[in-house]
């Protein structure tokens, strides 16, 4: 009974918090920002099928959630014109999977027969043919444009039309814990299993009497499916799909939702990709400077803690698995060093932002305000103040850093010598 | 025939171009085994810095101390950042490259601005050398070409008969083997790495102001540049040079004969689709499927011949 609560308890929370979201918030800015959250947890979980248990980088998975997008949004027009059979929008998202799902095996045929860096580059080459052809064949793709839809092409099950937003938020709320649902079961399954030792090692998986390039090509496959998925929740829920979403950049997004959120545990893309969208759709109106944060965020998470923030987590579970308490020595040396780590964070979002001012020569801006501070960036005063602050900060990270590895350290060995209970 | 040798001209210009970011990228790749994702950001701040630099003194003094600067940046890249992620194996630091190209292309933003900034031929070199048969060949495009042929036989001669050039050799084909022999391993890639990112810093100095400094600038040629190394096979400085101009001439010839689907169509007396879904397949230009070109034949390379054209290892 109890291993049945610890193991349902989490899907059944996480339902619960679905559920209960849009009552929270329910501004119809949160209710697109939650709804797109919620596609792009499929989009990134379905990434990091290939990244972090398939061990396959790729940059170019846009391509299977753009090009499913695309034909979403000619299936409802083709649907309103009444061309095809109608299907309800309920189901659509499975017929965007289906397309992923056809690319995915057709160009993962291909694609998937070697590993590592050639599998990056040939991933990059299509997502650049891909992205080309959008551009040339204008009656599919209507180049730089996209094309359009409308959702609402009949009523369904108990009257929902998917008109309003808040009904399109549950819909895609259900297909995300579907979706999550499946892709976690399918990390249990001996595929599953198995795809992580060909990330391993390839070769031993192959002396076992496996084809290591046919599980590639299967975990690509899936992959591209519930990508495919999240491309037509995507067409949904937008009801625009352009070119930018088969780009490069869409395929470089969701890399950084998966790696900077961890790839080596399943809830690293869930949280990578509600902290960057979030981020991203809050900060863009305020910062011109957001794609560096997200590079350098990028660059931190490679250099310094390489399992992402998933990891950050994960490196404390075996103390807290022991006893809780053994967690409480750790606080004041990670609040030392989060502090430290703050000041020297914003001192360095000052200066950039006062730099971004100056050199912007199409700012229509006449005032830089800086966290709630107006600044001058033509003056000395906040130069020397950000200054200051980013490298005092700098400092007291240098100095902070080894109390804190070391509370860790102490908490580990303590936690190993303890029995469990 | 002589716009077609004009368009060759073009396209072996092009192509010398391309050969000039490649040779450093293959040069890194085969010492060091990473794929520098940011080789083309290289390129890009060889370029802003060389329209620095001629802002304050002249281009000449551009032409050399810009690729300097690039190098020590590189250099200073890999010391401080790709050493540290080198024990997390090669994807770790592919992605490291990565991060790398996007946070140095909003630096250039932040720097520079997000419009293009005015890097332009200088005056002595603006004219015509000579005008044959209607075409005029610009004194500019003449030196881009001697420029990058001289870098050619400089870097070939430098790694065949230095000594410098035979440790970095044999660095590329056994690494272990150098360090035993008392070579500092880590700052031959350092240097190596710096050295290869001054190859593009030169690139971007003589080619900036003709294709264009703006901060796009590295992502359009960025991938192209993966093109010619995996076509011509990776660590092979002849591979990349013979990919490098068949990419240059391929895509500009594509360009300049500006053939149609739809005409073949014609001549096989088959009738053209002018309304359906598909109508646009019959409309396809060879200068529209210019910019795909190379991506095709990189797929189409690594599924027939992975090793490259004249590549000696798997990619």
């Amino acid at each position: 009974m109890n291993m049945l609560v610890g193991r349902l308890g989490p899907w059944i929370g996480g339902a619960i918090v679905l559920i209960a979201l849009p009552y929270v918030f329910s501004s119809g800015f949160a209710l697109t920002l939650m709804s797109q959250i919620g596609l792009l947890i499929v989009f990134a979980l379905a990434y990091n099928m290939l990244l972090g248990q398939g061990g396959m980088l790729s940059f170019g998975h846009a391509v299977y959630f753009g090009l499913a997008g695309y034909f979403t949004i000619h299936y409802l027009n083709f649907i309103y014109e009444e061309e095809v059979p109608y299907i309800p929008v309920t189901l659509i998202p499975l017929l965007g999977g289906l397309v992923g799902l056809f690319f995915g095996i057709l160009i993962g045929y291909v694609s998937t027969r070697r590993a590592g860096t050639t599998f990056a580059m040939i991933s990059l080459g299509f997502g650049e043919m891909v992205t080309a052809l959008t551009l040339v064949l204008v009656a599919i793709f209507n180049g730089e444009d996209g094309i359009q839809t409308d959702r609402v092409i009949g009523e369904e099950l108990f009257g929902v039309t998917y008109g309003p937003n808040i009904e399109v938020y549950y819909l895609i709320a259900g297909w995300c814990l579907l979706c999550t649902l499946a892709m976690f079961l399918l990390t249990r399954t001996p595929f599953g299993r198995i795809s992580n030792a060909v990330r391993d090692n390839a070769e031993r998986v192959e002396f076992i009497g496996y084809s290591s390039q046919r599980i590639r090509w299967l975990a690509f496959s899936l992959s591209s499916f519930f990508a495919g998925i999240a491309g037509a929740l995507h067409a949904v829920n937008i009801e625009h799909v352009g070119f930018e979403q088969v780009s490069v950049l869409q395929s470089g997004l969701v890399l950084f939702m998966v790696y900077i959120g961890g790839t080596g545990s399943f809830v690293g893309p869930i949280i990578g990709a509600t902290l960057l969208y979030f981020l991203q759709s809050t900060l863009t109106g305020v910062t011109e400077a957001w794609v560096l944060y997200l590079g350098v965020m990028f660059v931190a998470v490679i250099m310094f803690f390489p399992g992402g923030l998933a990891g950050l987590i994960t490196m404390h579970q075996p103390i807290w698995r022991v006893h809780s308490r053994l967690l409480a020595p750790l606080l004041i040396p990670y609040a030392r060093f989060f502090a430290a780590l703050v000041a020297s964070v914003l001192g360095c979002i000052g200066l950039i932002e006062m730099l971004y001012f100056r050199s912007s020569r199409l700012s229509t801006e006449t005032e830089l305000i800086i966290f709630g501070i107006e600044s001058d960036p033509f003056s000395a005063v906040p130069w020397v103040v950000f200054t200051g602050i980013a490298v005092a900060g700098g400092f007291a990270v240098r100095k902070t850093l080894p109390s804190a590895v070391s509370a860790w350290n102490t908490a580990i060995a303590d936690a190993r010598a303890l029995p469990r209970g | 025939m002589e716009s077609f040798i004009f368009a060759m001209f073009n396209g072996v210009l092009y192509g010398m171009l391309l050969f000039l970011l490649a040779s450093g990228l293959t040069l890194i790749f085969s010492m060091m085994g990473v794929l520098n994702f940011a080789h083309a950001s290289f390129f890009m701040l060889g370029a802003y810095f060389a329209y620095q630099i001629s802002e304050g003194l002249n281009f000449w003094a551009a032409l050399i101390v810009a690729p300097v600067i690039v190098g020590l940046v590189g250099a200073g890249i890999e010391r401080w950042g790709l050493r540290p992620v080198h024990r997390y194996g090669h994807v770790a630091e592919l992605l490291f490259t990565f991060g790398v190209a996007y946070v140095i292309e909003e630096l250039v933003q932040m720097i520079w601005g997000r419009v293009p900034v005015p890097y332009e031929i200088p005056d002595v070199m603006a004219g015509a050398l000579f005008t044959w048969q209607g075409f005029d060949y610009s004194i500019y495009r003449v030196f881009m070409l001697v420029v990058s042929v001289a870098i050619f036989v400089a870097l070939f001669a430098l790694l065949t008969y230095t000594r410098i050039g035979l440790i970095i050799r044999a660095a590329v084909s056994d690494p272990i083997h150098v360090a035993t022999l008392g070579h500092d391993i880590p700052r031959i890639f350092m240097w190596t790495f710096g050295f290869g990112c001054a190859l593009a810093g030169v690139a971007g100095v003589v080619g900036g102001n003709v294709l264009g400094t703006e901060p796009a600038m590295a992502i359009q040629l960025g991938p192209i540049v993966f093109v010619v190394i995996v076509i011509g096979g990776l660590g092979s400085l002849g591979g990349a040079l013979v990919a490098a101009l068949l990419i240059g001439i391929v895509t500009r010839l594509a360009i300049f004969y500006d053939y149609g689907v739809g005409s073949l169509i014609l001549a096989l007396g088959l009738e053209i689709d002018t309304a359906g879904m598909l109508r646009d397949f019959t409309r396809i230009t060879t200068a529209q499927v210019a910019p795909v070109l190379p991506y095709l034949m990189l797929v189409l390379m690594l599924i027939f011949k992975p090793r490259g054209l004249f590549g000696t290892r798997d990619v």
